[in-house]
C-alpha cells in the first residue's frame, strides 16, 4: 500500500513537472518568427524615437519643463492649434456625412470623379496643398477676392489655418461612414415609417444613433490631423505668434533657432495630447460596436 | 379589415410587375401572396403597404381608399424578410418603438411590450439586442414590434425566407397559431407552395404581374384554374395530348397535366391505359417515386404508397399498364413554367 502510495505521488510531481515544462514551451512557441519581427519593428519605429523624445524632455527637469511648455507663446500656439482644429473638425462632421450620406445614397453623373476627389486631401503632398490654398484664398485669389472687400483676409491669417484644417481633416470623416452608411439597410427606414414614424422620427431614432459613433470617431481622426498638419498650414498662414501661429510651426520655429530643448518640450505635450486621442477613438469604436456582439 | 385591390399596375423601367390586379381580401383572413420571383407578389404587398405607389388603380383599405396616404397613416404592420430590426435598440426598446411614437404613457407602453414579449415566448431577453438573437427568435421580435401597434392589416414579405428548414416549419406553425389568437387581417409573400398551402386561409397565386388563382389551399390544389398554377403548385407530369396516350382526353388540348400520385400502375391492360416500361425506382421514404417510359420515350413519374408498391411487387425493366385517376388540360398553355 505505501509503496504505491509513493509511486502515486512521485508520478503526480513528475506530472506536474511535464506542466510546467509544457507551458514553457507554450510560451517560447508563442515567441515565433513573426511576434520577434513585429515587436522588433514597432520598437524601432515607433518607440524608440518617441522615447527619445520623451528622455530629452525630461532632461531639463520639471520646472523647466513646465515653464517652457506653458510660455504665452506656446499657451496662445496650443490654442490656435486645438480650437481651429476642433472648430474645423465638427464643422466637417456634419459635412462629411453629408456627403457621405449623397455619395452612398444618391446617383448622379460624375459620382465616381466627386467620390475619388474626396481622398485628395490624402494624396496631395501638404505642400502642394497649401500652394493651392493660399492662392485661392489670398486678396487676389479666386475665393480671397470676394471677401477681401468686406475687410476679411483669409490667407495669412486664423482663417487661413481653419480653411487648410478643413481641407485636411475631411476625408477621415466621408471615409469613416461610407462604409457604415453602406451597410446600413433601407428596410430598416421602411420598417420605422410602418410604424408610425416620420420622416423626421426615423432620421433622428433610426438612421442617426447607430451613425453617432463613426461620426465621432471621424471627428477624432480628423481631429488630430488637423492638429498635426503642418506642410499647408506653414505656406497658408504668417507664422506670427499670438496671430496664426500654430504647436507644429512653433516647434520647427524653436528648431530653426537652435533650441532643442523648447522643441522638445512642445512636441512632448503634443504627443501627450495625440495619444490621449488615440485613446479616446479606441473608447469610442469600442462604444459603436457595443450591441454588435454576436 | 379588410383590402380591395382595384385593377393596380405597376411598372418598373421596362418591366411590368403588377398588370391590372383586382383582388378582394377579406376582414381576419390569413392569405397567402404565392409566386415565383417576378411574379409581382412582393411589389403587390408593397404596394399596399404603402411602400410603392401603384402606377395607375387604387387601394382601399377598411373601405377608406388609400392609395394616396402615407404608410404612416395606414395602420398597417409590415414584416421584412430579413427583419430590419433596429440594431442600436434592445428588443423591448424595438417592440417599443410604435408605441412610443404614437406617445402611449410609458406605463401602457411597459404593459404592452411585457405582453407581446410573452406572446413571442422572449420573456427573458427583452434587454438584449438584436445581434444576441437567433434568427428564429429576431423574427418573432420583428413580428412583435408589428402587432405592437395594434395594425389593422399585418403584411409580411417573406417571413421565413432567411430562416433555415427546421425554425422555418417551427415559426409556421407559430404564425398560424398566432393568427388564430390575434385575427389581425393578414397578408404574406411567399415562394414556397408548401409554406402557402400549411399557413394561409387562402392563396392567391401570381405569375408575372398577374393574378392566376385565388382559393382555399384544397382548390388551387385540386381544381387549378389554369397551366401554371396545375405546375407551379404541386408536382406534376406534363404530356404532349398525342392522341391515344391517356385516351379519355380531348385529343385537341395540347398536352396533359396529371400529378404522379394521381396515376395508378396496373399490370394488365385496361380501358384508358397506356403501356409502359419501368426505367426505375426511387425511394422518397414515405412514397416510392416510380420512373415510366411511355411509348414514343415520354416519361412519367407515378407515386406509390410503400404497400402499394410491395403489392405490385416493381422492379425496373417492367412491363406496367398506367391509367390516370385524374388528368387535366388547359387552354393557356402558353403561360405555363414547362422546365
Amino acid at each position: 500500500m505505501a509503496g504505491n502510495y509513493l509511486t502515486e505521488m512521485t508520478d503526480f510531481t513528475s506530472d506536474k513537472r511535464l506542466a510546467k515544462e509544457n507551458k514553457i514551451k507554450q510560451l517560447l512557441g508563442k515567441i515565433s518568427l513573426p511576434w520577434t519581427i513585429t515587436i522588433g519593428y514597432l520598437i524601432l519605429i515607433l518607440l524608440l524615437p518617441i522615447t527619445a523624445l520623451i528622455t530629452k524632455s525630461i532632461t531639463l527637469g520639471f520646472e523647466e519643463f513646465w515653464r517652457i511648455a506653458t510660455s504665452e507663446v506656446a499657451m496662445s500656439a496650443y490654442e490656435v492649434s486645438f480650437l481651429t482644429a476642433l472648430i474645423a473638425a465638427l464643422i466637417n462632421g456634419v459635412m462629411g456625412t453629408l456627403i457621405a450620406w449623397v455619395l452612398v445614397r444618391y446617383e448622379f453623373p460624375g459620382k465616381k470623379v466627386i467620390d475619388a476627389a474626396v481622398d485628395l486631401p490624402f494624396a496631395l503632398p501638404t505642400s502642394v496643398a497649401g500652394l493651392v490654398l493660399a492662392t485661392v484664398y489670398s486678396d487676389k485669389g479666386w475665393i480671397g477676392q470676394l471677401f477681401a472687400p468686406l475687410g476679411i483676409k483669409i490667407a495669412f491669417t486664423r482663417l487661413g489655418v481653419f480653411v487648410a484644417m478643413l481641407f485636411i481633416s475631411l476625408p477621415f470623416i466621408v471615409r469613416t461612414l461610407q462604409p457604415v452608411l453602406q451597410e446600413m439597410e433601407s428596410e430598416v427606414e421602411e420598417a420605422a415609417l410602418s410604424l408610425g414614424a416620420s420622416e423626421w422620427q426615423t432620421f433622428w431614432r433610426v438612421i442617426l444613433p447607430p451613425l453617432l459613433p463613426p461620426i465621432l470617431t471621424g471627428v477624432a481622426l480628423g481631429f488630430s490631423r488637423a492638429v498635426g498638419e503642418y506642410g499647408s498650414v506653414v505656406i497658408v498662414s504668417s507664422g506670427i505668434p499670438f496671430q496664426d501661429l500654430i504647436a507644429p510651426v512653433l516647434v520647427f520655429q524653436r528648431l530653426e533657432q537652435y533650441d532643442v530643448a523648447g522643441a522638445t518640450v512642445i512636441g512632448t505635450v503634443l504627443l501627450i495630447v495625440s495619444l490621449v486621442l488615440l485613446l479616446l477613438i479606441n473608447l469610442l469604436q469600442q462604444w459603436g460596436r457595443r450591441y454588435a456582439v454576436k | 379589415m379588410s383590402i380591395i385591390i382595384n385593377q393596380v399596375s405597376k411598372k418598373f423601367g421596362d418591366f411590368q410587375a403588377l398588370d391590372r390586379i383586382n383582388l378582394e381580401i377579406k376582414e381576419g383572413g390569413l392569405v397567402a401572396l404565392l409566386g415565383p420571383s417576378g411574379s409581382g407578389k412582393s411589389t403587390l404587398l408593397r404596394a399596399i403597404a404603402g411602400l410603392e405607389t401603384p402606377d395607375t388603380g387604387s387601394i382601399i383599405i377598411n373601405g377608406k381608399d388609400a392609395t394616396h396616404l402615407d404608410v404612416a397613416q395606414r395602420n398597417i404592420g409590415f414584416v421584412f424578410q430579413h427583419y430590419a430590426l433596429f440594431k442600436h435598440l434592445t428588443i423591448r426598446q424595438n417592440i417599443a418603438f410604435g408605441l412610443e411614437i404614437r406617445k402611449h404613457p410609458p406605463k401602457r407602453i411597459k404593459q404592452k411590450v411585457d405582453e407581446l414579449l410573452a406572446l413571442i415566448q422572449l420573456e427573458g431577453l427583452g434587454n438584449r439586442y438584436p445581434a444576441q438573437l437567433s434568427g428564429g427568435q429576431r423574427q418573432r421580435v420583428a413580428l412583435a414590434r408589428a402587432l405592437a401597434v395594434e395594425p389593422g392589416v399585418l403584411l409580411l414579405d417573406e417571413p421565413f425566407g432567411a430562416l433555415d428548414a427546421k425554425v422555418r416549419k417551427e415559426l409556421r406553425a407559430w404564425l398560424r397559431r398566432l393568427h388564430d389568437e390575434v385575427h389581425v387581417t393578414s397578408v404574406f409573400v411567399t415562394h414556397d407552395q408548401e409554406e402557402a398551402m400549411e399557413v394561409a386561409d387562402e392563396i392567391v397565386v401570381m405569375n408575372q404581374g398577374h393574378i392566376e388563382q385565388v382559393g382555399t389551399p384544397a382548390e388551387i390544389y385540386d381544381h387549378p384554374a389554369t397551366a401554371f398554377v396545375m405546375s407551379f403548385v404541386g408536382e406534376v407530369n406534363i404530356l404532349p395530348g398525342v392522341a391515344g396516350l391517356f385516351c379519355n382526353l380531348p385529343t385537341s388540348q395540347s398536352h396533359v397535366y396529371v400529378r404522379p400520385h394521381e396515376l395508378d400502375l396496373l399490370h394488365h391492360e385496361h380501358e384508358s391505359s397506356t403501356p409502359a416500361t419501368v426505367k426505375r425506382i426511387i425511394h422518397l421514404g414515405r412514397e416510392i417515386q416510380a420512373e415510366l417510359a411511355l411509348p414514343d420515350d415520354f416519361v412519367v413519374f407515378a407515386n406509390l404508397s410503400r404497400e402499394k408498391f410491395a403489392e405490385l411487387n416493381l422492379e425496373a425493366g417492367q412491363q406496367v399498364f398506367v391509367k390516370p385517376q385524374n388528368a387535366k388540360s388547359f387552354a393557356d398553355l402558353h403561360r405555363a413554367v414547362l422546365s
